[in-house]
């Protein structure tokens, strides 16, 4: 178990303020905020991606390997890969170390997963915007990590498709996978968190469970982001 | 004075075609096996003195041809340090001359390329635990319709090339001659009417090449997007 994943007085230039978080295996955690206000920054601070100007990120072990191998990340915008569907998620397999022979049948049974198993041979990038994304999903699945983080993953993508793409991560954290998703998509947050993280300008204001969060929201902040963006649902 | 059609028929013309193909064609594709990694590392790596590298191998693509044919004869004359090896005067030392010709080319080339890819696939790739040298050869293929232009242009240099050619080879004839350095022999001589049907010859030869090239590269970016 690499979780949990401890920020202490994590501070990103002007992003992000110092602020202490522990992430815990369990229940998926949403973190939510308008835009602009850090989440993607916080995500990357978390996933190793930036390194914080001020404080620490700490995994509970130490192993450099295996903290890097136990976690993934999906991209607003995923990059392909100019190969297959199949040769992306073998791809990730190479690269994080894991034995020629077994690649392929891992590959295809993460594509399976996300429901593009008859896609296997087609070159990635000719694949729709929902269908990249799923293969994305697959790509940081196939090495069954312990927690995964998920920017906007369906940001640019129309209902259907984000269907598809809620219906993934959810199997994913009923699969015992950690969630840690971050949105400005206050539906998407109901439907898929267990607690939100609710940011605002860098700063995190309030950490409630979803349905309290929803219901009456601890800070001014938050209350105004939930009846701002309700319509728009 | 021969006539166009009778200067075509030529067996020997085909000669120096086929001769002028196999260096340059040779030269760019060891030119590519060692310029490609090393754009896409200069690309991707960040150490102290990398824009001076930059400004300097991009600097190179303007390497004057007879330069580099004489720094490459005095290597392989009889009493340079390279001089055992006898290469001087064979295709051989055409096909060094030209490589080191086009190299810097390739890489400066390849190094804008790659760099220019590298702000799509930082994120990703890091995120996937691809590092180093290893993040580099994945751009480096994942562009690989792209880098075709820069082949081309490397291999439009040599095809083109005369300086280093006729230093290196000594335009012997059945030997190291060349479609360039018979264009400037014929010229020398006179013989305008030879020199300029080896000058269309020369032109289709490269224009071939690149429509291929082009054929192959549009039917792969459609096949891959």
């Amino acid at each position: 178990m690499i979780l949990p994943l401890v920020l202490r007085n994590v501070a990103y230039r002007d992003i992000i303020q110092p602020l202490s978080l522990e992430i815990d295996a369990g229940p998926s955690t949403i973190i939510l905020g308008a835009n602009g206000a850090g989440k993607s920054v916080l995500m990357r601070l978390m996933h190793g991606l930036l390194a914080p100007t001020a404080g620490g990120v700490a995994w509970r072990e130490s192993d450099a390997l295996r903290v890097r191998r136990l976690q993934a990340m999906v991209f607003q915008r995923p990059v392909m890969l100019r190969r297959s569907a199949l040769a992306n998620v073998v791809y990730a397999l190479a690269v994080a170390g894991v034995p020629p022979a077994e690649r392929e049948a891992t590959a295809r049974a993460a594509l399976a997963e996300v429901g593009l198993a008859h896609l296997a041979q087609r070159p990635a990038r000719v694949l729709s915007g929902g269908e990249q994304q799923r293969l994305a999903l697959a790509r940081a699945w196939a090495l069954h990590p312990e927690v995964i983080f998920l920017d906007e993953p369906t940001a640019s993508l129309d209902p259907t498709a984000t269907r598809e793409i809620e219906a993934v991560i959810r199997a994913f954290d009923a699969g015992g996978t950690k969630i840690v998703m971050a949105t400005h998509n206050l539906g998407q947050a109901r439907r898929l968190g267990d607690e939100v993280i609710y940011l605002h300008q860098g700063r995190v204001l309030e950490r409630t469970p979803a349905d309290r969060f929803f219901s009456q929201p601890a800070s001014a902040e938050a209350a105004a982001f939930i009846k701002g963006e309700l319509p728009w649902v | 004075m021969q006539e166009f059609p009778g200067v075509l028929a030529e067996a020997r013309l085909w000669q120096i075609v086929a001769l002028s193909l196999e260096v340059s064609l040779s030269a760019v594709g060891l030119a590519a096996l060692a310029g490609l990694p090393l754009g896409a590392a200069l690309a991707v790596a960040r150490f102290p003195g990398r824009h001076a590298l930059i400004v300097l191998l991009n600097a190179l693509m303007g390497l004057p041809p007879v330069v580099v044919g004489l720094a490459i004869y005095l290597l392989l004359s009889r009493a340079g340090p390279l001089g055992a090896l006898g290469l001087l005067f064979t295709p051989g030392a055409m096909v060094i001359a030209q490589t080191v010709l086009i190299l810097p080319i390739i890489a400066a080339l390849s190094r804008q390329a790659v760099e220019d890819a590298w702000r799509e696939y930082e994120e990703q790739l890091r995120s996937l635990g691809a590092r180093g040298m290893q993040a580099a050869l994945t751009v480096l293929w994942d562009i690989r319709f792209s880098l075709l232009t820069v082949i081309l242009a490397g291999l439009g240099r040599a095809a083109a090339e005369v300086g280093a050619v006729i230093i290196v080879g000594g335009n012997i004839d059945g030997v190291t001659r060349v479609m360039t350095t018979a264009i400037a022999l014929e010229t020398s001589k006179g013989d305008l009417p030879l020199a300029l049907g080896l000058g269309v010859v020369l032109i289709a030869v490269v224009i071939a090449v690149n429509a291929a090239a082009f054929l192959v590269k549009e039917a792969a970016q459609r096949r891959y997007g």
